[in-house]
């Protein structure tokens, strides 16, 4: 593993938190709803791709660059806890509930398409 | 959770629709008209943040690799410890902090985005699976789930009592 390597995953992880922002105010600003689209909208999108990347069963480093710093910085964790817990600061309990629940379960479906369509490559 | 940037400073409206792709013009004017406008500087920001982050978070999971049948440690650090990290931060800025064009692009959307991921926690749930290990992929799902909201609320509550005490 070389500098050469990390300063790539530097370089592919503020590109990747970069189009996070750009896609997620996108898709927020054409829902204009409570429910926070814009980030499920880049989790799931991720977690197709992180599935399709897993399937290609790409080699150590490629998979770090495309797998870890590419679509890991895509996608996030804290801004979905960050906007669930605000949802139920708004005491909008049902729609941060679902926000959780919908977010878990497209994920998940959408990491086992993207593996398919990536072991069909 | 994007903000609306300071209408100063920001990318001529152009500069988006110079990147629509040609017969996506219904979408492009539509889109362009929704975006909000781009800082530069807000952009950087993020890039910044989010390359440290992505490479805090590579190097742990460089560092530790996990089989798949494990709880793996790496990833629920990075996300759990983001989450606390934009608690903090987002509380601190919004309710403390004045309003700054680059704080929160920095710090939150680059470095906790970056830092924390979503996509790979989906993976490792789904190879759980695989695995048959069905009390491991729900109890790491549920408790990712808890800790981060707890997380969350636990650095929220610090920064407001904070305020509270200075007063």
């Amino acid at each position: 593993m070389n500098a050469l390597i990390w300063a790539g995953v530097m370089l592919i992880g503020g590109t990747g938190s970069v189009v996070r922002f750009l896609a997620d105010g996108l898709v927020a600003s054409a829902a204009d709803r409570d429910f926070p689209l814009g980030t499920l909208a880049v989790n799931v999108s991720g977690a197709v791709i992180l599935g399709l990347i897993t399937g290609l069963a790409l080699g150590h480093e490629q998979a770090l660059l495309a797998g870890t710093a590419a679509v890991g910085s895509y996608t996030t964790f804290s801004t979905w806890m960050l906007e669930t817990q605000r949802l139920t600061e708004e005491r909008q309990h049902r729609i941060a509930a679902v926000n959780v629940i919908v977010s878990l379960a497209l994920g998940i479906a959408a990491a086992a398409l993207g593996r398919l369509l990536g072991a069909q490559l | 959770m994007s903000e609306p940037s300071p209408p100063h400073a920001g990318l001529p409206s152009d500069g988006m629709a110079a990147t629509a792709p040609a017969g996506a013009g219904r979408t492009g004017v539509r889109a362009r008209r929704m975006l909000p406008q781009v800082d530069r500087r807000e952009v950087a920001a993020i890039f910044v943040g989010g390359a440290l982050g992505t490479l805090a978070r590579a190097a742990l999971a460089e560092s530790f690799p996990r089989p798949a049948t494990v709880w793996p440690w790496p990833t629920f650090a990075v996300n759990i410890g983001a989450a606390f990290l934009l608690g903090y931060f987002v509380t601190r800025l919004a309710e403390r902090l004045p309003l700054s064009s680059y704080r929160r692009p920095l710090l939150g959307t680059g470095l906790c985005g970056g830092l924390s991921t979503f996509s790979t926690m989906q993976v490792e749930i789904l190879k759980m699976l695989d695995a048959h290990a069905w009390g491991l992929a729900a109890g790491y799902a549920a408790a990712s789930v808890a800790a981060g909201f707890a997380a969350i609320q636990l650095a929220s509550a610090m920064v407001r009592r904070v305020r509270v005490r200075a007063r």
